[in-house]
């Protein structure tokens, strides 16, 4: 059908590349999406996330590069035509409309039929939870509310592609949280491929079926919320998702065994180990809740003594720093979880010595 | 192509036309702007320069008619004069604006709208009056230099000259001056305040390291805009220059007394340049300020105080009964029988049947005017804004466009008169040996062409007050419509003009009011079967009836006063709309 992408795929982004003078924001980005999916684009603030969406948009004319909607290349459309539906941080509610002349704004312009817009509009109020709150204006509703209008405006034209941009990072915490399963049932139920734009990983790790990471312009991972949290592909991906200790001047001395000073640890296989060579420097990962303490079990292999050199507390768990010798006077520090429960039944105190495992199969390997 | 799974009541748009049919109604409309701009301002001032380079048969003379102006200290002594009043206005205006604004916004004295509406005053009535207020105060029958008819000794001030020009500018440029400086003075973080208290800096040193530095930019504008003010103004030097000469003055004179108008096109010119170097400074300057205000700030509310307080009252209540007796004065006098003779009151002055001038018929041509103005003004410059502020193709042409609507701030209401002279009523222009005749000819003499000088001499304010309202719309309106399919001229009518609705009308307001009172740039345009109040006023102060021509001002002060009221019935209409937060 179309010489882009499979035909499975609803939408799909060939070398997508933005210059703004000399600057490029974005570089030979390449993905695709399937019909109903939500994929979420992540980044740092200024890596170039919003471009992507812009670009899908048809809000920027990409440099090079081609935009593929439902098999047409939709890279020359102007915004009219494309037929997506946007949300903006801002939300952009017009002030003088009301919540239901606010939703009825694209819908009058496609039907001349008045009954029929009316129906719609209902429906969508009840869809998004603000059914009997159609009359007021977006001053009269809380940041919540207008979030919810702005969505129910976005998704009356039926759009093919539904683009968020920081949606919700506008409101308060607790808002911020419901609203997430909220939209997220909204999408699945109304099966609108979706791309959102965020910077908060938690909201990308909760909502999407998919997550795009993006790094200074550079696509640097694609995959589902496990897949990127459990395999981050780079050290950049690793500390931005979750955060990860590195150890670095690892030394592959066999198949499966990396030397640490005097110390050696066993790595699964898989997991980027097997790519490097003997000999060869690298860097392993560990996430601080991979890090297991003391009589954990672990037979002896990659047990390592430390010492605590900080706690603190974090509600529901402790984070604890230890600082482990490497040779010499060399140490490097590992930070690891510890639920609550644990530090206060093993009595655990700052410059206490501390046995850790780390477990075969949570060490992930990368080039030095 | 995929069958797809969502509930799709409503038809879907086919995603297969690729012309941007409303990108090219915008280009087409940016394109206007522009030629607009350039027939209105850029073309006339371009005839007025090239008049000032020939002789009066129209040769090519080059510099010749800059040589014999330089050459003739009876002309080119005016560059000095008119120096000299507009500094020593900008230093007094300034003082005075920075100390009243200081008051209305630093300080918690009683009644600050009451004192601020006041200080508005002289936006509403014609420079002339200004004058003529002077020489029943001040001339040699005020009523200071009779010391109140007799009653006490008198003092002269010698008002005709330089000093009566000053007072007059001043007070006319009073109240942009107290404008500019409140805005400026509101602008600032409470937070730098407390900071310098807290480390324990001394009131006078906060003033100069925290308030000063904190409003300098206002602080800069206001000074060229005063300058500016004073330099170009017209009306109250005519009435009380005396036989000291200005620039302003001096094109009047050359053009209407002496029929000179190449000598006219030249004092124009040099007019111009300190005007031109004003504003392009004044750009530079406040293109800074863009960069310096990004912080989110905590505003200012000042405590009492009450030695500081008292004084600040006692001084705006002094400011305030000055602006009250100068206008209550001309209100007066334009109601006394024969000044300063027989003081019964009546409204002998208000018949205008004997006068030259043109009496009640030139009045309702000029709220005729007024009106025209504004009701075109306003849609021009406010489409013009947001076709500029909220397009997002066409950067360049757009620039271009901005640049072209603030030029007008540079241009002295004489200049623009002259320069429409020259224009409008060439025959037509030789361009490579083929002769365009002028297709515009035909507005010469007419209502269109008065009301086109007042839009191009009154188009800057106007277009950057649109152009501030715009900016505080969220920049994703137009994108949201445009994605929802909705043309963005629908989206203008629907939203952005009731949304801006409060900022529209205050440039109504503008156009209709400055048009009222403005003589400069029509003094050249009128016509004898077009006569206007404010040309009135002029000519019959000219014939030695300044009773009369104080009435008549009266009437356009009072005109302008019932427009403001309607203007503040309007928006509160506008604010009572369920717009909460709006």
């Amino acid at each position: 059908m179309t010489q882009h992408g499979e035909i499975s795929d609803y939408l799909s982004v060939h070398q997508l590349t933005k210059k703004f003078g000399k600057f490029t924001a974005l570089d030979d980005i390449s993905f695709s999406t399937k019909l109903g999916e939500f994929l979420c684009v992540l980044g740092p603030s200024g890596c170039g996330k919003t471009t992507v969406l812009r670009a899908i948009a048809g809000l920027e004319k990409p440099t090079s590069g081609t935009i593929v909607v439902e098999g047409r290349d939709v890279t020359q459309l102007p915004v009219s035509r494309r037929n997506v539906g946007i949300v903006f941080q801002s939300y952009a509610l017009f002030p003088n409309l009301t919540a239901e002349d606010n939703i009825a704004y694209g819908l009058k312009q496609r039907s001349k039929k008045a009954k029929g817009v009316e129906g719609r509009v209902t429906e969508l109020l009840e869809t998004v939870g603000l059914s009997g709150m159609g009359n007021k204006y977006p001053a009269q509703l809380s940041g919540g509310q207008q979030q919810r209008v702005a969505l129910a405006r976005a998704m009356a034209i039926s759009p093919h592609l539904l683009l968020l941009d920081e949606p919700l990072s506008a409101l308060d915490a607790k808002v911020r949280i419901r609203l997430r399963s909220e939209i997220r049932q909204l999408q699945k139920r109304l099966g609108v491929t979706t791309i959102m734009v965020t910077h908060d990983q938690e909201e990308a790790l909760t909502m999407a079926d998919r997550i795009l990471i993006i790094d200074r312009g550079k696509l640097v991972q694609m995959g589902t919320p496990g897949e990127v949290y459990d395999k981050p592909a780079t050290p950049f991906v690793a500390s931005f998702i979750g955060s990860m200790n590195f150890i670095t001047k690892v030394r592959k001395m066999e198949d499966g065994i990396f030397g640490v000073g005097e110390h050696r640890l066993k790595i699964s296989n898989g997991r980027g180990a097997r790519r490097v060579q003997n000999g060869e420097p690298v860097m392993i990962g560990v996430r601080p809740e991979d890090v297991m303490i003391q009589a954990d079990g672990g037979d002896g292999i990659n047990t390592l003594n430390t010492l605590v050199s900080a706690i603190e507390y974090r509600g529901s768990l402790f984070r604890l720093s230890l600082n482990l010798p490497i040779s010499g006077n060399d140490y490097t520090t590992i930070d690891a979880d510890v639920p609550s429960e644990k530090v206060r039944r093993l009595g655990l105190q700052e410059n206490m010595h501390l046995p850790i495992h780390l477990p075969v199969d949570r060490i992930r390997v990368y080039a030095a | 192509m995929s069958q797809l799974a969502i509930e799709a009541p409503l038809e879907r748009l086919p995603l297969s036309q690729t012309i941007d049919k409303e990108l090219w109604i915008r280009r087409l409309l940016i394109g206007l702007v522009c030629l607009w701009m350039l027939v209105v301002v850029i073309l006339p001032i371009f005839q007025l320069l090239s008049k000032s380079l020939m002789d009066n048969a129209g040769n090519f003379v080059g510099f010749a008619n800059y040589v014999h102006y330089f050459k003739t200290p009876a002309l080119s002594n005016s560059i000095g004069n008119s120096l000299f009043v507009s500094i020593l206005t900008t230093l007094i205006a300034v003082g005075l604006g920075f100390l009243y604004a200081y008051a209305l916004t630093r300080t918690t004295i009683p009644g600050k709208a009451f004192f601020k509406g006041l200080a508005m005053m002289p936006l509403f009535a014609p420079t002339l009056l200004n004058g003529i207020s002077l020489v029943y105060l001040f001339g040699r029958k005020g009523l200071f230099t009779t010391g109140f008819f007799g009653t006490i000794p008198g003092f002269d001030i010698h008002l005709y000259g330089p000093v009566g020009i000053i007072i007059s500018e001043v007070l006319f440029a009073f109240p942009q001056a107290v404008l500019i400086l409140s805005i400026a003075l509101n602008m600032t973080d409470a937070r730098l305040y407390e900071a310098s208290d807290s480390l324990g800096a001394s009131k006078i040193k906060t003033f100069f390291t925290v308030t000063i530095p904190g409003i300098k930019y206002g602080l800069i504008s206001a000074v060229f805009v005063c300058f500016i003010l004073a330099f170009t103004d017209f009306g109250a030097p005519k009435v009380v220059g005396g036989n000291f000469n200005i620039l302003s003055t001096d094109i009047y004179k050359q053009v209407i007394g002496q029929q000179n108008f190449v000598m006219g096109a030249v004092v124009s010119v040099v007019l111009l340049i300190p005007t031109v170097i004003a504003f392009i400074v004044d750009r530079i300057v406040q293109r800074k300020q863009v960069a310096i205000i990004a912080a989110k700030s905590v505003p200012l509310i000042p405590k009492p105080e009450r030695l500081k307080d008292t004084l600040f009252l006692t001084y705006c209540a002094f400011i305030a009964l000055l602006i009250v007796g100068f206008y209550s004065t001309s209100l007066f006098a334009s109601l006394v029988k024969v000044w300063p003779y027989k003081l019964n009151l009546g409204f002998w002055h208000y018949n205008f049947s004997d006068m030259g001038g043109g009496g009640y018929a030139a009045f309702f041509n000029s709220i005729r005017m007024a009106f025209y103005s504004a009701a075109f003004g306003t849609v021009i410059t406010f489409s013009a804004a947001y076709l500029i502020e909220k397009s997002r193709q066409m950067r360049v042409l757009r620039e271009i466009s901005y640049f072209l609507s603030i030029l007008p701030l540079a241009l002295p209401g004489l200049v623009i008169g002259l320069s429409y002279i020259f224009f409008f009523n060439a025959k037509g222009w030789s361009i490579a040996g083929m002769f365009i005749p002028n297709p515009l000819g035909f507005l010469y003499a007419t209502m269109g062409i008065l009301v086109m000088s007042n839009i191009v001499h009154f188009y800057s304010v106007s277009f950057l007050t649109a152009t501030t309202a715009l900016k505080q719309l969220d920049k994703e309106f137009e994108i949201v419509s445009e994605s929802m399919g909705v043309p963005f001229y629908k989206t203008f009518v629907c939203v952005t003009v009731p949304v801006c609705m409060p900022a529209i009308l205050e440039i109504a307001m503008y156009y209709f009011v400055n048009s009222m009172a403005t003589v400069s740039a029509v003094i050249f345009l009128y016509s004898a079967n077009l006569p206007l109040a404010s040309v009135a006023v002029a000519n019959m102060d000219d014939a030695g009836d300044i009773a009369p021509a104080c009435a008549m001002s009266i009437l356009i002060v009072l005109a302008n006063l019932l427009a403001r009221m309607l203007f503040g019935l309007a928006t509160k209409g506008v604010k009572n709309e369920p717009r909460p937060g709006w």
